[in-house]
């Protein structure tokens, strides 16, 4: 009808404000109105579950954290619930970052759960290096050994002087000191360098498996490293997060988000039907009229 | 509403950069210029502290302190880096600046030499190894004999067929990226065919990111109404 | 010499990097080289923020366009070097042991402090600053993305062929089955997510990691033969 025509053509390029307020009021509400959905999970973060599960008191990890507050809301709920699972089962930590905004994040997590949840020591059951520059180079030298890379924590103390890393083997040398030290590397990763340089630099040449919490826009990718068991586990996203609190059973900010994230969801959803519906009424009302 | 200053100017600056979202404004502008100059001081402090004090000044200071006891050290080397990495900082000076090469020359010589091997056995020989699978997966094709249901069925179909898509799609793929021979005919169906591949992975790309677009916008809208306002959220 | 000389190392780097996977021999050499990379690559974001604040200052001694904005920017950067740069330096090079803390007060029933002022960890103003102004900057900045996916996926995702439909079908199997609420509209529908993220976005993922590695490959020995040489620049 004439009168309705312009109204289509001014919907379809609406003012994208009002998309604005319409995804802010359909990921605001649902905050309000918790909806328990069973989550189920899928077998990636089984294999990442398995993998922590796996290990015994006294086996020694290393947790590379490697992620910025622009990551911290899909990464941190990955790392606590790791660090939990990690703790419970009284694994040693030896936790770092390859990002230079990561430390102060990394160092709040172990905080929260290593010592406040599970009063773990610090330089006993854990340690925190903090951040190193040099990304692959980082990496392959990690390999060779901790201490050339990180002669201190991130606390300026000398690694020499933390129980977990000074203590000597039977030959005298260092008993932890190379990824052949390690059981498992526990990657939380927003990007670069991250879980694919990992995989690429440390995961053949040292031969330590890999488990790897990621942000959704990166997990795709690494589904090839899942396949090719170059990845043991994989959490990807909040809804990863969400996955492994359950199997943990300690609900944290991935579980609750999940009822306002699928609102979220289909708000999207909705707005490309919407968006393509007005184009074709509107392309097929300009053909006739033309 | 919190008593906390601390929330408060954090609420603050992020409804400051929330306003873009409205228009561009110069609440918006300051606050980008503050984190701006926030981040690079913080950065700065961060390389300081976690990388040129414990492996470049303690080495080399211990190092030379080493030389007047008549006692050399490998950590004496580090020196080398020292002076490449004060000629990085020739590139301010455009007279100098071509001294610059030498550390860019290293740092581009280091990265592309792990790159080689990285890629050669991370991404090019493994996942070439995992792509050496049969067309049917075994056990697959009981399962699906067994399934009962549409949704069973379905499942144990999509995976009955699933190596046999992998493969398709993994060549197909590959030869869409093959530029050397012109896509017509049948070597064009079977790029068309890559394309299709190429499009769903996208999709599922557009998809998960989305998810991520979604999670970050969640938590600043729980910090504003919970930690800030006080409002009961979930 | 301008060129020669760094093209020269440029190639013995590179092969070292490379000769050390199959000779261990060499661990030593490429372990102190890789060191100093390390140290290096840091120098090179030193460098990329002293460019920051040079055209900064610049922009203010001209009063070019926005020059009041480049004030706040260099104060905050300088606060923040104070904090965790100079304070620290100073301290070490006097051996100043005073842990210089401020604060320990109430203000409207909440406790600040003691902070100290230097240092990176945490209870220092330093780090108070980054988690209260830089983290929640940096986090809604990220946050902003959510909205313009809304309104790209509104105004700009349009399916005009079969590759766009397959791409939004996709994208929307994967959105709702990714999620709770995609198992209540049909149980089904997980599977199905699992199966396309499994099976055809790892197809195509893969054949796109096999062509970016050959290309990396590629690329990487034109640059360690001395071939590629355009980080170099112009002379």
């Amino acid at each position: 009808m004439a009168g309705s025509e312009p109204i289509l053509e001014r919907l379809e390029h609406a003012d994208r404000r009002w998309i604005f307020l319409i995804m802010l009021v359909a990921i605001t509400v649902p905050l309000f109105l918790r909806v328990d959905l069973p989550i189920r999970v899928s077998p990636e973060v089984k294999g990442f579950y398995a993998a922590l599960e796996a290990l015994e008191p006294g086996d020694i990890v290393y947790f590379a954290a490697d992620y910025d507050p622009g990551s911290k809301p899909e990464l941190d709920p990955m790392i606590k619930a790791a660090l939990d699972h990690l703790c419970r089962k009284d694994v040693r930590i030896i936790a770092a970052t390859l990002w230079p905004a990561g430390p102060p994040l990394l160092e709040a997590a172990l905080d929260s759960i290593a010592m406040g949840r599970y009063h773990k020591t610090y330089g006993t059951d854990f340690v925190n290096l903090g951040f190193k520059e040099g990304k692959e180079n980082v990496m392959v030298q990690l390999g060779k050994s901790f201490r050339a890379v990180y002669p201190n924590d991130y606390y300026g103390t000398p690694v020499g002087e933390l129980p977990l890393l000074a203590a000597k083997n039977a030959a005298g040398g260092w008993a932890v000191d190379t990824f052949r030290d390690v059981k498992l590397l526990v990657n939380i990763s927003a990007g670069y360098p991250g879980t694919k340089e990992w995989v690429q630099q440390v995961r053949t040449r040292y031969d330590i498996p890999i488990v790897s919490g990621c942000t959704a826009v990166s997990a795709p990718e690494d589904y090839a490293y899942i396949r090719s068991n170059q990845l043991s586990g994989l959490l990807g996203g909040l809804s990863g997060a969400a996955e492994y609190e359950k199997m943990i059973g300690v609900p944290g900010w991935g579980t609750v988000g999940m009822s306002a994230q699928s609102l979220g969801h289909v708000t999207i959803v909705v707005l490309i039907l919407i968006g393509n519906v007005l184009y074709f009424l509107n392309r097929r009302r300009r053909k006739e009229a033309a | 509403m919190s008593h906390d200053l601390w929330i408060w100017m954090a609420a603050i600056l992020t409804l400051a950069i929330m306003s873009y979202l409205y228009k561009d404004n110069p609440v918006y502008k300051t606050a980008e210029y503050l984190f701006v100059g926030v981040a690079s001081g913080y950065f700065l402090s961060i390389y300081y502290n976690n990388v040129m004090v414990p492996n470049l000044f303690e080495p080399v200071g211990a190092g030379v302190g080493g030389l007047f006891t008549g006692k050399f050290t490998w950590d004496l080397w580090r020196v080398g880096a020292l002076i490449l990495g004060m000629m990085l900082f020739t590139r301010l000076i455009p007279r100098f600046s071509w001294t610059s090469r030498w550390p860019m020359g290293l740092l581009v010589g280091a990265y592309s030499g792990l790159a080689i091997i990285g890629f050669a056995q991370g991404d090019f020989m493994s996942q070439i190894q995992d792509s050496l699978i049969p067309l049917v997966e075994p056990g697959t094709a009981g399962a699906f004999a067994a399934a009962h249901g549409f949704t069973a069925r379905l499942i144990a179909a999509l995976d009955l067929l699933a190596n046999g898509v992998l493969l398709l799609g993994l060549l197909s793929t590959l030869y869409y990226f093959f530029f050397s021979q012109e896509h017509i005919g049948f070597s064009g169906r079977v790029a068309k065919v890559g394309i299709w591949f190429l499009m769903i992975s996208f999709g599922a790309s557009y998809g998960f990111t989305v998810m991520a677009r979604v999670s970050l916008a969640l938590d600043r809208l729980r910090f504003l109404l919970s930690d800030w306002i006080g409002l009961r959220i979930i | 010499m301008r060129r020669e000389v760094p093209l020269l190392i440029t190639m013995i780097v590179g092969w070292f990097m490379v000769l050390e996977f199959f000779f261990p021999q060499a661990e030593k050499w490429s372990s102190e080289l890789q060191n100093w990379a390390i140290i290096m690559t840091a120098l090179a974001s030193v460098l990329g923020v002293a460019n920051v604040a040079r055209i900064n200052m610049l922009k203010v001694s001209r009063r070019d366009r926005d020059w009041r904005y480049s004030i706040v920017l260099l104060a905050g950067m300088a606060f923040m070097v104070l904090l965790g740069t100079v304070f620290p330096m100073v301290r070490s090079l006097f051996h100043i042991d005073s842990s210089w803390a401020i604060g320990g007060g109430e203000f409207m029933g909440v406790t600040y402090g003691p902070y100290r002022l230097s240092g990176v960890a945490a209870g220092t103003v330093f780090n108070q600053f980054y988690d209260f102004m830089f983290v929640p900057m940096q986090a809604t900045m990220f946050a902003l993305l959510a909205f313009f996916i809304a309104s790209a996926a509104y105004r700009s995702f349009r399916i005009r062929s079969v590759e766009a439909g397959l791409l939004a079908i996709a994208a929307v199997v994967i959105m709702i089955g990714r999620v709770p609420l995609g198992r209540e509209i049909w149980h089904g529908l997980p599977e199905i997510s699992d199966w396309i993220m499994s099976v055809p976005n790892l197809a195509a993922k893969r054949a796109i990691l096999i062509g970016a590695a050959l290309g990396a490959i590629a690329t990487g020995l034109k640059v360690i033969m001395g071939i590629e040489r355009n980080f170099l620049g112009g002379d």
